[in-house]
């Protein structure tokens, strides 16, 4: 930390740090989720001052802006259902703690599986860098989430899939009608979306080469269909279509992979002539399926005929 | 350092000026109303400053473009939401204190 | 340069760290909606001011997201937790 940045370092990691602690002992919901947006920035900004673009980018989008339209989302819905259940304490029962067993015995493999790293050990970095070449991008990022290691991501969208379905299992009910959008908020929406939907595809087209990607682009993506249910609620029905569009990302990256590996070599292991054609072809996939799956799990419930514009 | 570089140094400490006003004007004034204003006018022609200030700096027309695109952005969403902000709160007041229930 | 641009990052967000005491003490609801917009306006300021003095242009980018997104939660917070019909004392 050189004396120019010390200033700026310094009242970013106080800021968070007061940050942290406030939102965590703030007994106001309200306040905290307020904060929690702020931190979501803030944090942001460190990872751009750890020279970590792509994660400033993904904590900016998903972090900050779509998690935190899900925590405003479920304080109105806390907050239409008067005082929650702090009169009820959670009761230690069989499957309660069979699963608390499990977090904490998958908790202690992750804490020795960071121990057991040889001493000294600095990381994939110089193979990762030495493996570039041969990788289809030239982001390094982009290269370890969608060729290096394929299947975390392939996982990744999986488990975003798996959110939906416990969404539309719990099936809340819909939000009650807002009050109708006045001119303002219509000329904001009309204003905003066209560069919402340019800004998701140049994310995803500069994910190759620069700070970007499937989840970023879809994170600004799902913004705007976020926007748009703010403005004027319509409803996501767990139907043929939508179902579909969702499965799609997922769909795509597994038959890129089972085709590669019936062509002869390995599943995922994406051939160096074609490798960039076909990450950017995946990511083209995800990130519309990875955009639905947001904008569903703000959306929330699973029936037809739920909200006041279904049509 | 050549006359650009000290535009862009006036122009950016002009716009640092606005923020800490509009981050004061935030603190002193009296209620809502006024705070909004605050806070919408002077962040963003403080912003409007710094995104010109950097303009001059600018490596390349790309970047040039989406700087300029992203100051009439943040000015189009912050009026608006400065907006619906202030007509929630004279929907409120119409509605007489303790018409919503407070969160915990 | 850097550094002016470094320093002036800072006092950006030394007005932002001011601005929250707002946020923090109330005492409306409103007041805490403008967080959305004092992180947003005050957050890509940080942002662009950074881009310049590290030389990343490319955290344009990110500024960019950051004002798209941050107009998004700003309607959230008003559409979510601003007055709705129905709290007219009727529920």
């Amino acid at each position: 930390m050189s004396g120019d940045t010390l200033v700026l370092d310094l009242v970013l990691a106080g800021l968070l740090v007061f940050l942290a602690w406030r939102l965590l002992t703030l007994s106001d919901l309200f306040k905290a989720t307020v904060l929690f947006i702020v931190f979501g920035v803030l944090l942001s900004l460190a990872w751009v001052r750890l020279n970590a673009p792509d994660v400033a980018l993904a904590e900016a989008a998903i972090g900050a802006g779509v998690t935190g339209a899900l925590v405003l989302d479920a304080l109105r819905r806390l907050d239409a259902r008067g005082p929650a259940d702090e009169a009820q304490p959670l009761r230690l029962n069989l499957p309660r703690l069979v699963g608390a067993l499990l977090v904490m015995g998958l908790g202690a493999f992750l804490l020795w599986s960071v121990l057991s790293l040889p001493p000294g050990w600095r990381g994939l970095s110089s193979e990762t860098a030495a493996a570039m070449p041969r990788s289809g991008v030239v982001n390094p990022v982009t290269a370890s989430l969608l060729n290096f290691r394929g299947y975390d991501t392939l996982l990744e969208i999986a488990v975003l899939m798996l959110a939906v379905l416990g969404v539309w299992t719990l099936n809340a009910e819909p939000m009650p009608p807002a009050e109708p959008a006045g001119p303002i908020l219509d000329v904001l929406v009309k204003a905003l979306l066209p560069p919402m939907v340019v800004v998701a595809g140049y994310l995803l087209w500069a994910g190759g080469h620069a700070p970007g990607g499937a989840f970023q682009g879809a994170a600004v993506l799902a913004a705007g269909g976020i926007l748009l249910h703010l403005a004027r609620p319509f409803n996501v029905a767990n139907r043929g279509v939508v179902r579909l569009v969702i499965g799609f990302g997922f769909a795509v990256f597994l038959l890129v992979g089972l085709t590669l590996a019936t062509l002869g070599g390995r599943f995922l292991e994406l051939p160096e002539r074609h490798a960039g054609i076909l990450i950017l072809m995946i990511e083209t996939a995800a990130m519309i399926s990875i955009a639905l799956t947001f904008v569903v799990l703000f959306v929330g419930n699973a029936r037809d005929n739920a909200g006041r514009d279904t049509s | 350092m050549g006359p650009s570089e000290w535009l862009s140094m006036v122009m950016v400490s002009v716009g640092v000026f606005f923020f800490i006003a509009g981050s004061v004007g935030l603190i002193r004034l009296p209620d809502v109303l006024t705070r909004l204003h605050a806070l919408t006018k002077a962040d963003n022609v403080g912003l409007g400053f710094i995104v010109l200030g950097l303009s001059l700096q600018a490596g390349s027309l790309l970047e040039l473009m989406k700087l300029l695109l992203l100051w009439p952005l943040a000015l189009l969403a912050s009026s608006c939401a400065c907006y619906l902000v202030a007509e929630a709160t004279l929907l409120q007041s119409r509605r007489g204190p303790g018409a919503r229930r407070h969160v915990r | 340069m850097t550094e002016f641009m470094f320093l002036m990052a800072a006092a950006v967000l030394g007005s932002v760290a001011l601005g929250l005491w707002r946020v923090v003490r109330g005492p409306t609801r409103a007041d805490a909606m403008m967080a959305a917009q004092l992180v947003g306006s005050g957050g890509v300021a940080v942002l662009l001011l950074l881009s310049h003095a590290m030389g990343r242009a490319h955290l344009v980018d990110v500024a960019l997201v950051v004002v798209l997104l941050a107009a998004m939660v700003s309607v959230a917070f008003v559409r979510r937790l601003g007055p709705v019909r129905g709290d007219d004392g009727t529920e």
